[in-house]
């Protein structure tokens, strides 16, 4: 069937800011649905709060509106722009969510908007998990015995059936939020209130364990015609009970017999057609009992999902895009598979390598949270590794994630008593594939490992291998005449040049020389969707030790881009953003671009966005080999954050070209006793430093910089492990942890510039000249991480001189480095004092924030004066304006990790940000908190518990009297309350209860401001906050922003209207 | 010569070593899986991801040595009950890695001792996809696989002495030697045995059939003299122009029992279109597989399909009509999305159809499964004619 005329404007929605369980994979669908559609001729209109990702630049839809995902603002665009649909599969569970709510509300028949992709029907077949189960049953689909209750006690009665170990999965939600597995009945009593909560729809559905089976989900698509075909099968290498997020998996399914795979085939037809996805990818979730192959199923998704990006990645069929142009009328069989570009996409792949997907946890800054991996999802990112053995693909995979490793085996195992490591290898956690090696190592038979951890033996027996091969390693450097052969074999087997350095006592390089001098080198080959059968067009690589090379250099002059690794808290979209934009220009240029990434959520890794993909791990060797063989004219470092940045020295050493800033002005601003004499030279001022590498030290330098101060691990990103520091005894609190972290690295004593206004400065430069692309004054003081304050854009209240003094310090920083390429600079003001905190030569995750509010590509030009351009060539010469004013705000994860004090400090811990744009400041910053779900107008109108810290009462006192202007009910805790009362301001008391948070967790409050952190909070503060967590209530945890909200509400009218980019840009011309 | 692969779960050293040759001089060295010695055959690359016991086991796979694309084989072990033949089929095997640790809770013996029980002569440790690549570059070519200390020259020398697949009849070395009765059911069908795969049997025996299976070489009078109520012809190996009993057999039937139900699949599709005067043709590298999308003509449904086969039905159009060349009584109902190859077709006013692929499946999908209730709801029809 052809395309559809009757539509015209089709309506996307994005899925909002990056949270648990809903990454980048979503910017990757929507922004190949957008190019899918417009390829069709169709005027795309696009909503998303999220101003990090891809597909809202202003270059990817017709109209792009940054607008909260509300029901209301979907209204008015729907209004305004008249779309005859709305496409609903693209957008993650936020966006069929809120395409569900538009339909309920009888919106989309008022306004003649149809859902394509999915009806409301078949959404709420799926989601329903309550109608979804009934629809199993009645088409004799297997599922697990279990029940639906709406209330405590009907889940209570459920249980009667299940018995325990029971568990709780919650209708509607994502990442398995709100759900678990219970026990005993308290846990259980807990688990069901929470997840009743969670639910949308407060329905949880109750049901008997299978913990332990097999996982299996498959990725199947369904046209118009009916046509069905699954895109690839994935299994968990962690059983039932660990979510599939934050399971290690490997595609294709290694262990079901053809018989069982194709009977879950059928069957997860048979589930598609019953649910009714008329047109577009699905996700079929299965359990499988290991003793008898019985199958079930767990869920489906009517949608795309994490697992089609990694499923696309996995197999080169780009599911989104294909999502897209089935949803407007084709057939498989009328699309062609781009990378046969003969063959049309009516088949199902079939892969010659094994892919192995690794989430990545940051489990380290939620402190108090309880490591146990559940059903309740908690990675913040994954890695994806292709390989042609199940060795090379998880070793690969595992130095992929960054966190340290090298490969599967982690030295500071062998540290682990045998029977702490019996106790560890029973639990999953983030290390436990770590625990099982180093079982294995030393000889644990995988039948004991099998029953400890449910993992099926075919993966057990796969890493014994790997462990009997390092035990023979060990034996020393291969030599002699089977040299190369076992030399050859370790690589085959992905062992990485400093592991094997390891075992030999040799250095990473040593190994690498070994290796060529024997000619042990890798050759690339094609992800080509058909196992060889037809020739690819597609450029996508990945290495391998196997002799076959199918790389030959690309010709002509070329940048090679090296992208950001998998996500994790600091490190996310915004850069995969950068990476795209500079391939992106690039291309216009005329250069060949070569990217390099290993994150299978992303746009980057998408294979059209540049000439040559490498899905390769980012670290020193994996890289210099693609380098070594592609010889880039040019490798650009600067806009993967980190983690191409760390190799910006070790390649530069080894003759590499990098483009843009040199590595040595990248040094000045890493180290810190460069940087200091950099500002110093300049007359920046700074804050006074010192180093301690012992606790002595430490102390010594606190005193003599004065308190409070700033400790800090030196080497660290997102601010890990950074705290404040009051006086002498804070301090002996703190050391040893934070002594621990630094480890090697001096710790870095900083004095802690107090009630200080943080300014972020994100600028371009080319060595003759910096443009300030933007400065955004944070609402929250210095003190609270950049990544976790909110911010104006332009500043909402700052003195003109200090500005001007901003720009001018950036300026100066710029030419004196010189910066060829982006900077961003962070600043503290106190008074009129500007204090340089730190210099970023590189992207920051401020870039596509400023980009879209100032209407200018950053990012773009960056790389365009990274490969040689000027800034008067680009005609970027004046400082831009924003096109409205602009506020960012954080999306926090703390309700996934309960136990966690919300408090925000200078450690970042969120995942990602919304963006609110408005004419004025207020609504701006209304419109950003209503982003991230919280309604200012309602939580201020209703009661508000004010529990404050020491120095806040007096501003405190203030908002207190405009809350009570505006209508709302003030309560305070004791101590505040005195205080309030004191400046003639009476707020009522909160009921003493032996629980001080009783109230909180009834509900009582529609908004928690509580601001004392460190050594001054009480057991009580904590308490309260994480009442609030639980209870869903919005806590604001610094002074500034609840004055900035209650301002808000002050000032604010009562609609919000919303605008596209492209009209807000058409207003600032004119 | 491409390089000994390295293999990383046992030491290369002290292992038996296989070469793989073949007829335009490529060669490798990986180790020895299975039994010792040399075998030859065409060369064939398969692309199924699971299902190894059922390619190994299908008789169409007689004289050929087959190359898995998928790296990991053998991670299920061997199946009880989901073998297609007796035994292993296949003249040889070449693996990237052959597993020895299978896991699945029916898994029986391993792949390699298995092999290795059934003198399979085979190889791991190839780059079989470079391999692959090879042979989709060159199409099919004759090759050994050995254990001997041949050199390559010795080795491709072997290669060239295997007798191509083109004017081969291997029916006879797969079919049954005496006809034999297969389930049981209120319909006959004689089932003209070219090397039958077992899910073929179970497919009709579940709708109901009694199957009487004939040697490749039985006449049209001992068809007939069962008193059949339709008549299938079997998949199997070779070239299906040189299997000339079956030919004549078929042609003769369709003279003296014009309305007989009949069904064709794979060999016994090429058979048929020859008994009517088709022709058929070699594939450059032909489709082994179990991801071939193969649509209806006269519905546009597609079926992602199994395949297994070197040979194809030639086509041609009279008055704009696709139908087999030479038979234009046979028009063609199904063809192949990858390279539209004729994959089926139907006589137009007689119950006779055929297709290319394998409704069966057995490896691969259960699209086409429809197939065999059409073929019964023939039967059947026939039968309320006549009563
Ligand atoms: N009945 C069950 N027994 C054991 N584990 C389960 C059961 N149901 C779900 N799970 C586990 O919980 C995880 C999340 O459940 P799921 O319904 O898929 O949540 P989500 O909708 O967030 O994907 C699954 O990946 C699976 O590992
Ligand atoms: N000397 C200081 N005084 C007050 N706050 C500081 C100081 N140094 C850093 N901070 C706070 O800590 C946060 C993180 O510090 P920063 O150097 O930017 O680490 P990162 O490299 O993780 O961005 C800053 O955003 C700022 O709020
Ligand atoms: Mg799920
Ligand atoms: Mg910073």
């Amino acid at each position: 069937m052809p395309r559809r005329e009757d539509l015209e404007t089709i309506l996307l929605i994005g899925s909002g800011p990056i949270v648990i369980g809903q990454a980048c994979e979503f910017d990757y669908s929507g922004t190949q649905a957008c190019r899918a559609l417009r390829d069709e001729g169709y005027r795309v209109v696009l909503i998303n709060s999220n101003p990090a990702t891809i597909m809202t630049d202003p270059s990817s839809a017709d109209e792009t509106y940054l607008e909260p995902l509300t029901v209301e603002s979907c209204r008015r665009v729907i209004e305004i722009e008249r779309p005859q649909a709305l496409l609903p599969t693209l957008g993650g569970q936020t966006a069929l969510n809120l395409a569900r709510d538009l339909a309920l509300a009888g919106i989309l028949d008022e306004m003649g908007v149809e859902l394509i992709g999915a009806n409301l029907e078949a959404i709420e077949r799926a989601e329903d998990r309550e109608r979804f189960q009934a629809l199993m049953l009645e088409q004799e689909i297997g599922v697990p015995r279990g029940g639906f209750a709406r209330t405590v006690e009907e889940a209570v009665n459920v249980v009667a059936i299940t018995g325990y170990p029971v568990i709780v999965r919650p209708a509607y939600t994502l990442g398995g939020a709100g759900g678990g597995v219970a026990t005993s009945e308290e846990e259980f009593l807990d688990l069901a209130a929470g997840g009743l909560r969670a639910s949308p729809i407060g329905e949880i559905l109750v049901e008997e364990s299978v913990i332990g089976w097999k996982e299996f989900e498959l990725e199947v698509m369904r046209d118009r015609a009916d046509n069905c075909v699954v895109v690839c099968s994935i299994e968990n290498l962690d059983p039932m009970g660990v979510h599939t997020g934050d399971s290690i998996t490997v595609a294709p399914q290694q262990t079901l017999s053809d018989r069982e795979y194709q009977t879950m085939r059928d069957t997860a037809f048979k589930v598609i057609r019953a649910v009714g996805v008329e047109t577009g990818g699905s996700n079929i979730q299965f359990a499988v009992d290991p003793n008898t192959g019985r199958q079930l199923v767990i869920e489906m998704n009517p949608r795309v999902s994490r697992s089609s990006a990694l499923a696309s990645k996995a197999t080169g069929f780009p599911i989104a895009k294909i999502a897209a142009r089935l949803a407007v009328g084709y057939t498989l069989d009328e699309i062609p598979n781009d990378i046969t570009g003969v063959t049309p996409a009516s088949f199902e792949p079939s892969i010659d390598y094994v892919v192995a997907k690794l989430p990545r946890f940051d489990f380290v800054k939620f402190p108090g949270a309880n490591r146990r991996l559940t059903t309740a999802m908690k990675s913040v990112g994954e890695t994806m590794a292709i390989g042609r053995t199940f060795g090379e693909a998880i070793q690969k995979g595992l130095r992929g994630l960054e966190t340290g490793a090298d490969g599967a085996f982690d030295p500071a195992m062998a540290a682990l008593a045998d029977d702490a490591l019996a106790e560890r290898v029973e639990t999953p956690s983030a290390e436990r594939l770590f625990e099982v090696v180093e079982a294995l190592r030393r000889g644990w038979p995988v039948d004991r490992l099998r029953v400890a951890t449910g993992i099926d033996p075919w993966f057990l027996y796969q890493l014994e291998r790997l462990a009997q091969a390092e035990a023979e390693a060990s034996a020393g450097a291969p030599s002699g005449a089977t040299a190369a052969d076992a030399m050859r074999s370790l690589k085959v087997a992905g062992f990485s040049d400093s592991h094997l350095g390891r075992l030999w006592g040799r250095t990473e390089a040593d190994v690498r020389a070994l290796r060529e001098s024997l000619t042990v080198e890798r050759g690339f080959k094609v992800v080509d969707t058909c196992a060889g059968e037809f020739e690819a067009r597609t450029p996508y690589f990945y290495s391998s030790y196997d002799p076959g090379n199918e790389a030959r250099p690309l010709a002509g002059p070329k940048i090679m881009i090296l992208g950001g690794g998998p996500n994790r808290i600091g490190q996310g979209i915004e850069f995969d953003y950068c990476c795209v934009q500079a391939a992106l220009a690039l291309r216009h240029a005329g250069h060949r671009v070569i990217m390099v990434n290993c994150n299978p959520e992303t746009v980057s890794t998408d294979y059209d966005v540049s000439d040559r993909l490498y899905f390769e791990p980012l670290t020193i060797e994996d890289v210099e080999a693609i380098v070594a063989h592609e010889k880039p004219d040019g490798v650009l470092v600067q806009y993967g954050g980190q983690t191409p940045l760390k190799l910006a020295i070790p390649l530069h050493r080894g003759g590499v070209p990098i483009v843009g800033t040199a590595p040595d002005a990248i040094d000045r601003c890493e180290d810190r006793d460069r940087f200091s004499s950099l500002l110093a030279s300049l007359e920046i001022p700074q804050a006074r430093a010192g180093f301690a590498r012992t606790a002595a030290e430490a102390r010594s330098e606190a005193s003599r910089i004065g308190y409070p101060v700033l400790l800090r691990p030196s080497y660290v990103l997102g601010g890990r492990g950074m705290i404040v520091i009051r006086d002498a005894d804070e301090l002996e609190h703190a050391l040893e942890e934070s002594l621990r972290i630094s480890g090697a690295h001096p710790l870095l004593v900083d004095e802690f510039l107090e009630n200080a206004v943080e300014y972020d400065v994100d600028a371009i430069g080319d060595g003759e000249r910096v443009v300030i692309g933007g400065i955004m004054q944070h609402v929250e003081g210095a003190g609270i991480h950049s990544g976790d304050s909110t911010c104006w854009l332009p500043p909402r209240d700052a003195d003109p001189d200090v500005l001007a003094t901003l720009a001018d310090y950036t300026r100066r920083i710029g030419l004196a480095l010189p910066v060829r390429g982006l900077m961003n600079v962070q600043y503290a003001v106190r008074g009129r004092v500007v204090y340089a905190l730190e210099v970023n030569p590189r992207a920051s995750r401020t870039v596509p924030f400023v980009s879209k509010t100032v209407g200018v590509p950053l990012a773009r030009l960056g790389a365009l004066v990274m490969v040689g351009g000027r800034l008067d060539d680009l005609g970027l010469t004046e400082d831009p304006v924003p096109l409205a004013v602009a506020v960012k705000a954080p999306a926090l994860p703390f309700a996934k990790f309960p136990g966690v004090d919300p408090i925000l400090g200078p450690e970042m811990r969120s995942t990602g940000e919304v963006i609110g744009l408005a004419a004025d400041p207020d609504e701006a910053f209304r419109k950003a908190m209503l982003g991230v779900g919280v309604d200012l107008r309602e939580a201020l109108a209703g009661d508000v518990l004010l529990c404050l810290a020491e120095e806040d009462r007096e501003a405190g006192s203030r908002i207190a009297a405009a809350l009570l202007k505006i209508g709302a009910r003030v309560t305070a805790t004791a101590a505040t309350r005195e205080a309030l009362e004191r400046r003639r301001v009476s707020v009522r008391a909160v009921e003493r209860e032996v629980d001080p948070a009783g109230p909180v967790r009834r509900g009582d409050f529609s908004l928690v401001v509580s601001t004392a952190r460190g050594r001054e909070a009480s057991e009580e503060d904590v308490a309260i906050r994480r009442a609030a967590l639980w209870a869903g209530v919005p806590c604001l945890t610094a002074i500034e922003a609840a004055d900035a909200a209650v301002a808000a509400v002050e000032a604010a009218a009562a609609g919000l209207e919303v605008r596209s980019l492209q009209r807000w840009e058409a207003r600032a011309r004119c | 010569m491409s390089p000994l692969c390295g293999d990383f779960f046992l030491p290369m050293s002290g292992v038996l070593r296989a070469r793989l040759a073949l007829e335009d001089g490529w060669t490798a060295i990986g180790r020895s899986v299975g039994a010792a010695g040399t075998t030859g055959g065409e060369c064939v690359f398969n692309t199924c991801l699971s299902g190894y016991q059922e390619v190994l086991t299908d008789p169409s796979y007689a004289g050929q040595i087959v190359v898995m694309t998928y790296p990991l084989i053998g991670n299920y072990g061997i199946v009880e009950g989901d073998g297609e033949s007796d035994g292993p089929q296949v003249a040889g095997y070449v693996m990237r890695e052959c597993v020895r640790n299978p896991s699945n809770w029916q898994a029986g013996e391993t792949l390699p001792d298995w092999l290795a029980e059934h003198g399979i002569v085979a190889v791991e440790g190839i780059d079989t996809r470079e391999l692959t690549l090879h042979l989709r570059n060159q199409g099919a070519l004759r090759g050994v696989v050995t254990t001997e200390a041949l050199d390559a020259a010795e080795a491709v020398a072997r290669a060239r002495a295997v007798p191509p697949m083109q004017g081969r009849d291997l029916t006879g070395e797969v079919t049954v030697a005496v006809s034999r009765v297969e389930g049981r059911g209120e319909l006959t069908v004689a089932a003209c045995d070219f090397g039958l795969k077992q899910n073929i049997v179970r497919e009709l025996a579940d709708a109901g059939c009694r199957v009487v299976r004939l040697p490749a070489t039985a006449t049209a009078d001992e068809v007939l003299d069962l008193r059949p109520d339709g008549l299938f012809c079997s998949n199997g190996p070779g070239d299906p122009a040189a299997a000339a009993a079956g030919i004549e057999t078929l042609r003769r039937l369709s003279r003296e029992a014009p309305d007989l139900p009949t069904f064709g699949i794979c060999l016994g599709h090429q058979i048929l279109a020859h008994a009517h005067g088709g022709t058929t043709y070699k594939l450059k590298f032909g489709h082994h597989g179990g991801n071939h999308p193969v649509q209806d003509l006269r519905t546009g449904r597609i079926d992602i399909t199994s395949h297994n086969h070197g040979f194809a039905v030639r086509e041609e159009r009279v008055g704009g009509k696709r139908v087999v060349a030479g038979a234009p009584e046979l028009e063609i109902t199904h063809v192949n999305l990858y390279d539209g190859t004729v994959e089926g077709f139907r006589h137009v006013e007689r119950p006779l159809f055929a297709v290319q692929y394998h409704p069966e499946a057995a490896p691969g999908p259960h699209d086409a499964r429809h197939h065999f209730n059409a073929f019964v709801d023939a039967m059947r029809a026939r039968r309320s004619v006549d009563a």
